[in-house]
């Protein structure tokens, strides 16, 4: 299969792939692991007119600790993530998360800024971001903002990044308990349920995706949660349960309940 | 678009599309056929191949990503006229059967070995997840690497 055709350009530097996104518009499309985007173009789901490639971008690629947190470039691939010794250290749930998707093949390479900007449903990073109460770092033509994790996915395929803007790094403040717990789509092994929580003492942050056409703070059982894992029961207290030939709703609700218990009691 | 690649340590250069995957351009361009293409969306690694020493699809990669890039097919596993270990031990311990999947198995197999040189039987088949034999072969592949591993060990 091969796709419609496209003109590439490498982009050398952040502001050259913004002028060429604010140029270019919607044609334009960023290509960085390329693992969602290029089968996508393959099947002509998706047919860019210019693929401006980041890949090249050095700056993108480092992970860092910045007092209470550790700063991740967009362009760090999920080996570098899982293999990453500060990641290990202040955010395991983010290092098992990575290891958990896809295949070796597949991690090698995966970037973090490209999982998050494609917004996949069933993506594993964004229930951790949201767990970790993260923040996405994007600059566009107007410079940069900071945008906070809960504001950030909108929908499937569908976040709050402007038509010239794309993500460079994610702030994650460093984590003392959390954990990651998934579902596996046993094909694809992307998350049918995947659901990562962050605790400080009764306080808990969770974090769900491959629920809902969007990935959400489980709020209801943050609530509801006093030490007891049954505030789980809670896992899709006003959420739409997506439905598909993998899991229909009720199936994948029990599963968001019987994940959120197992993340709370791990 | 030009690229320069090197593939199996030898610089090539040439024209093409941009739209060309990796793994078309080796089959195409190169004439190096041992890459196979199965399901040419990511899915079941037949057509895997090293970038700088990582296991990566070669059908996802575009040909001008590659660009500067040193690639290794299977055509360069084989050291002259001897078999690398990993291929000789598929064949000692029957870790084909059609052969389609093979040249993936292999180069999946050596970024398995090269980061785990003593890897369980269990990490061996994590490390295959993104690799199918439609044979269902598996057993085999995964008794030929744990000998392959053993082999370079030694």
């Amino acid at each position: 299969m091969i796709p419609s055709k496209f003109d590439y350009i490498k982009a050398s530097s952040v502001d050259q792939a913004i002028e060429l996104l604010d140029q270019h518009g919607w044609e334009a499309k960023i290509l960085a692991g390329g693992h969602s985007l290029i089968p996508a173009m393959k099947l002509r789901l998706n047919n860019p007119s210019i693929l401006i490639d980041i890949s090249g971008i050095g700056e993108l690629n480092s992970i860092t600790e910045q007092g209470d947190e550790i700063h991740i470039g967009a362009n760090c691939t999920h080996k570098a993530i899982a293999n990453s010794d500060l990641v290990q250290k202040h955010l395991g749930l983010l290092a098992d998360a990575a290891n958990t998707i896809g295949d070796i093949q597949i991690r090698n390479r995966g970037t973090l800024g490209g999982s998050l900007a494609h917004a996949d449903p069933s993506a594993d990073y964004p229930a951790v971001v949201l767990a970790c109460d993260a923040t996405i770092e994007v600059q566009g033509k107007n410079g940069v903002r900071s945008v906070a994790a809960t504001d950030f996915f909108q929908g499937t395929f569908t976040t709050a990044l402007e038509g010239d803007e794309i993500i460079t790094s994610i702030r994650f403040p460093k984590v003392s308990q959390g954990n990651y717990q998934k579902f596996y789509q046993s094909a694809s092994r992307f998350a049918v349920v995947g659901v990562a929580v962050v605790k400080d003492g009764n306080d808990v942050r969770v974090g769900v995706t491959g629920v809902s056409d969007a990935p959400y703070r489980a709020t209801a059982v943050e609530e509801a949660y006093t030490g007891n894992a049954d505030a789980a029961e809670h896992a899709v207290d006003g959420v739409e349960v997506m439905s598909d030939h993998f899991a229909d709703s009720d199936y994948r609700a029990h599963l968001a309940r019987v994940f959120v218990r197992r993340a709370l009691e791990a | 678009m030009k690229i320069s690649i090197k593939v199996n340590g030898v610089s090539h250069s040439h024209d093409i599309e941009p739209r060309i995957s990796l793994a078309q351009y080796l089959r195409e361009e190169l004439q190096l056929t041992g890459t196979h293409i199965g399901c040419d969306t990511s899915g079941c690694g037949s057509c895997t191949i090293l970038i700088d020493g990582d296991a990566v699809k070669s059908c996802t990669v575009l040909a001008v990503q590659a660009d500067g890039c040193e690639v290794t097919t299977i055509e360069g596993m084989a050291n002259g006229s001897g078999m690398h270990p990993i291929q000789e031990a598929f064949k000692e311990h029957h870790g084909l059967q059609c052969g389609f999947c093979t040249p993936g198995m292999v180069m999946t197999a050596a970024e398995i070995i090269k980061a785990n040189p003593n890897p369980t039987e269990a990490e061996i088949r994590d490390g295959l997840k993104g690799n199918f034999c439609r044979c269902t072969g598996y057993h085999n592949i995964v008794k030929s690497i744990q000998h392959a591993a053993e082999q370079i060990q030694s």
